[in-house]
C-alpha cells in the first residue's frame, strides 16, 4: 500500500551539489570601489544629523558674509536662541510623536491651553503659583493622553485625531480664557514665577534666558530617554515597523500612549516658556507654532515615516529656521521671502531624506 | 516513547465562526529532533502553530510543555515559557542595530543605581552577548554588531532572527517558512544553522512548503490535513511524492500513524 523508498538521500539535493564549486563567499557584496558620491551617501545615511549641521554652518557662513558683524554680534546670536526656544521645546515633543510615524497637529493648542490655565489659576483664582503651574502641566499631560488613547484604543490615524483635538483644545482655550489676555503687569504682581523662563543670565550683550537653558535640559533628558533606555528603543522600533515590534514582544499600545502623554506634558512646559517670552498670557499667541514645530523636526532630518531621527537634529532644525529668518531680516529682505526660504528648506530636507532612504534598498 | 515529549498538544479545537480550523488536532515534538509540519493551504497548520506559540487561544484541547499543562494567553506567555518563534516576517526592526534587535523587548539594564532608577541600558553586555551568540552560529561574517539591520542581506537577517531565537529559547524554536524568501545559497546556510541549533540541544518545529528542505533536515514529518494530524512519517521511509500524496488526500495515510 505504501511505497517504501530506498533510504532517502540525505544532505544537499542534486542541484545544490554544484554549490561546492561556486564562489564560497556567502552573499558577497559588490566589491567595486563605491564612487565618492555613494560613499558620501552611505556616510550621511549612517549619520543623519550631519546634513542639518552642515546646513546650519553654511547658513551662518552665508549671513555672516552678507550681513557681517551685526549678525555675529552676541546680542543677535542670543536673540536667535530666544526666538527658537518655544519651537525648540515643542519640537522635542513633536520629535517623539513623529518617531512613532505619527504627527501631532495639536501641540500648539495644548501649549496655549496650558499657559492659559496656569495664568488664570494663579492670577484670577488666586491659587499658589506652584500649584497653578502643576495643574497646567497636568492639563497638558491629559491632553496628550487623550490624543494617545484615541490613537491606540480607537485606532484612528494620528493626523485625524490631532486635527480634531486641535480644534477642541482651541475652543476650550477660548472658552476658558474668555478670549481675554492676562496682562504682563498682573502676572508680574501676583505670579512672577510664570515669567521666570523669560529672565536671563547676562553675558555682556548676550542674554541667555532660563527658558533656553530649560530647552537644552529637556532635550538632554529626552535624548537620554530615547538612546539609553529600553523605552527609547521601543519608540524607535514601534515607529519603524509596529507589527515587527509587537511580535518582538513590545507593548506598542503602551509605548504610543506614553509618547503622546510625555509630548503633552512637554507642550505644557512650552506654555510656561511662552509666558516667559511674551510676558503676558494671550489665548491668541503662538498661532503658527504647530506647523513650525513640524518644520523644525523635518529640517532636523527626522523621517515622517517613523523610526529615524534625533532630538539633536530637531534643535539644529529649529536653529536653522531661526538663523534664516533672522539673517534675512537683517539683510533687509521682506518677511514674505523668509517664508519662501523656510518652504524651500522643508522640501529640500524631505528630498534628502528620501534620497538617503534609497541606500537601504 | 518513554520520554516525555518537549511539547505536546491533545485534541486541539479552534473554530472561526462555522469554519473549523483545528478539528481535534494532536501534536508531538520530541527531544533533539527537527519536526517538520507540512500541509496544504487551509489545512490549519498556521492555526496549529499559532496555538502552540500563544498567538491563538484554542477553544478546546490541551497543550503540555515538558508534560505540564500550560495555557498561553499571548505570544509573551509562550516566550516566557521558553518557546521562541522565528516569524516569517522575522520581527526585526530595520532601523535598529543588530545588537538592539537581538535584545528587543528584553533589554538588559545596568545592575547599578543608574540602571535601577534611571533605566540605563547595559549596552556593553548586550553587544558582547549578541556578538558571542552570532559567532557561536558562525555568523560573525557580520563585521559590526552596531550595524543597522537594514544594511544586511535577507540571509543575514534570517541569521540574526534565528540567533535571537536560539539565544532565548530554552525549550524549543518554531520556524515559519525560514527559507521561503531566500536564494539557493542563503537557504543552504539557513538549513545548516537549523542543524546547528538542533546539535546544541534545542528541538525545532519547522513549517515549510519546500519539500527538498523538509526532507533534508527533518527527523519526522507531521502531515496536517483538514484541521488534524493525519500522519507522522519518517522521511527515510517515504518519498516526497508520497508525502505530498498523503497531504493532499491522494494516498491513504499509513494505518499505524493515522491519528
Amino acid at each position: 500500500m505504501t511505497t517504501t523508498n530506498e533510504a532517502q538521500p540525505r544532505g544537499p539535493a542534486e542541484f545544490e551539489r554544484r554549490l561546492a564549486e561556486s564562489d564560497a563567499a556567502v552573499a558577497a557584496f559588490d566589491e567595486e570601489q563605491p564612487s565618492l558620491l555613494q560613499r558620501f551617501r552611505h556616510f550621511l545615511h549612517a549619520h543623519p544629523t550631519v546634513v542639518p549641521f552642515l546646513v546650519l554652518v553654511l547658513g551662518i557662513a552665508l549671513f555672516a558674509s552678507l550681513v557681517g558683524g551685526r549678525f555675529f554680534h552676541p546680542f543677535n546670536m542670543s536673540l536667535i536662541l530666544q526666538q527658537v526656544t518655544i519651537i525648540g521645546v515643542l519640537g522635542i515633543a513633536q520629535t517623539l510623536i513623529i518617531l512613532t510615524a505619527g504627527i501631532d497637529l495639536s501641540v500648539g493648542a495644548i501649549m496655549i491651553l496650558s499657559s492659559v490655565v496656569m495664568g488664570r489659576l494663579a492670577v484670577y483664582v488666586g491659587l499658589p503659583v506652584e500649584i497653578a503651574f502643576l495643574i497646567g502641566l497636568v492639563v497638558g499631560l491629559a491632553c496628550g493622553m487623550l490624543n494617545g488613547l484615541l490613537v491606540t484604543r480607537l485606532k484612528l490615524p494620528p493626523f485625524i485625531v490631532t486635527l480634531g483635538t486641535w480644534s477642541i483644545f482651541g475652543a476650550l482655550n477660548l472658552w476658558y480664557s474668555a478670549s481675554a489676555t492676562i496682562r504682563q503687569q498682573e502676572i508680574a504682581a501676583t505670579a512672577p514665577f510664570l515669567q521666570w523662563t523669560g529672565t536671563a543670565l547676562q553675558f555682556g550683550a548676550a542674554r541667555l534666558t532660563y527658558g533656553s537653558i530649560l530647552m537644552i535640559v529637556l532635550a538632554a533628558l529626552v535624548w537620554y530617554l530615547l538612546n539609553r533606555t529600553a523605552f527609547g528603543r521601543h519608540v524607535y522600533a514601534t515607529g519603524d515597523d509596529p507589527e515587527a515590534a509587537r511580535l518582538a514582544g513590545i507593548d506598542t499600545g503602551r509605548t504610543l500612549l506614553a509618547v503622546y502623554a510625555i509630548a503633552g506634558a512637554l507642550c505644557a512646559v512650552a506654555g510656561w516658556v511662552l509666558i516667559g517670552r511674551v510676558g503676558a498670557v494671550s489665548p491668541l499667541s503662538g498661532q503658527t507654532a504647530n506647523l513650525d514645530s513640524i518644520t523644525a523636526v523635518v529640517i532636523g532630518g527626522t523621517s515622517l515615516f517613523g523610526g529615524r531621527g534625533s532630538i539633536v537634529g530637531t534643535l539644529v532644525g529649529a536653529l536653522i529656521v531661526g538663523v534664516f529668518r533672522n539673517g534675512l531680516a537683517l539683510s533687509g529682505v521682506d518677511v514674505l521671502w523668509q517664508e519662501f526660504a523656510v518652504g524651500v528648506l522643508i522640501i529640500v530636507a524631505v528630498a534628502i531624506d528620501q534620497w538617503l532612504r534609497k541606500v537601504a534598498q | 516513547m518513554s520520554e516525555t515529549p518537549v511539547l505536546e498538544a491533545r485534541s486541539l479545537v479552534k473554530r472561526y465562526g462555522r469554519v473549523v480550523a483545528l478539528d481535534h488536532a494532536d501534536f508531538e515534538l520530541r527531544r533533539n529532533e527537527i519536526l517538520a509540519v507540512i500541509g496544504d493551504n487551509g489545512a490549519g497548520k498556521s492555526t496549529l502553530i499559532k496555538a502552540l506559540a500563544g498567538a491563538v487561544k484554542p477553544d478546546a484541547g490541551e497543550i503540555l510543555l515538558d508534560g505540564q499543562p500550560v495555557q498561553f494567553r499571548s505570544p509573551m506567555d509562550a516566550r516566557d515559557a521558553g518557546i521562541e518563534t522565528v516569524f516569517q516576517n522575522l520581527a526585526l526592526s530595520p532601523a535598529l542595530s543588530i545588537a538592539d534587535n537581538m535584545f528587543l523587548g528584553r533589554e538588559r539594564k545596568r545592575k547599578d543605581i543608574l540602571g535601577r532608577y534611571l533605566g540605563l541600558l547595559d549596552r556593553k553586555t548586550m553587544r558582547d552577548e549578541a556578538r558571542q551568540r552570532l559567532s557561536e552560529l558562525g555568523l560573525m561574517t557580520i563585521q559590526n554588531i552596531g550595524q543597522l539591520v537594514e544594511t544586511l542581506s535577507g540571509g543575514q537577517r534570517q541569521g540574526v532572527a534565528i540567533a535571537r531565537a536560539a539565544a532565548f529559547g530554552s525549550k524549543l524554536v518554531i520556524m515559519d517558512e525560514p527559507t521561503a524568501a531566500l536564494g539557493v545559497k542563503e537557504s543552504r546556510k539557513v538549513l545548516e544553522l537549523m542543524l546547528d541549533v538542533k546539535r546544541r540541544g534545542l528541538p525545532i518545529v519547522l513549517i515549510s512548503h519546500n519539500m527538498p528542505h523538509v526532507f533534508e533536515v527533518a527527523d519526522r514529518i507531521h502531515i496536517h490535513r483538514l484541521g488534524r494530524r493525519i500522519a507522522v512519517i519518517n522521511p527515510k521511509d517515504y518519498s516526497m511524492s508520497d508525502a505530498v500524496a498523503i497531504m493532499t488526500g491522494a494516498m491513504r495515510p499509513p494505518e499505524a500513524m493515522a491519528a
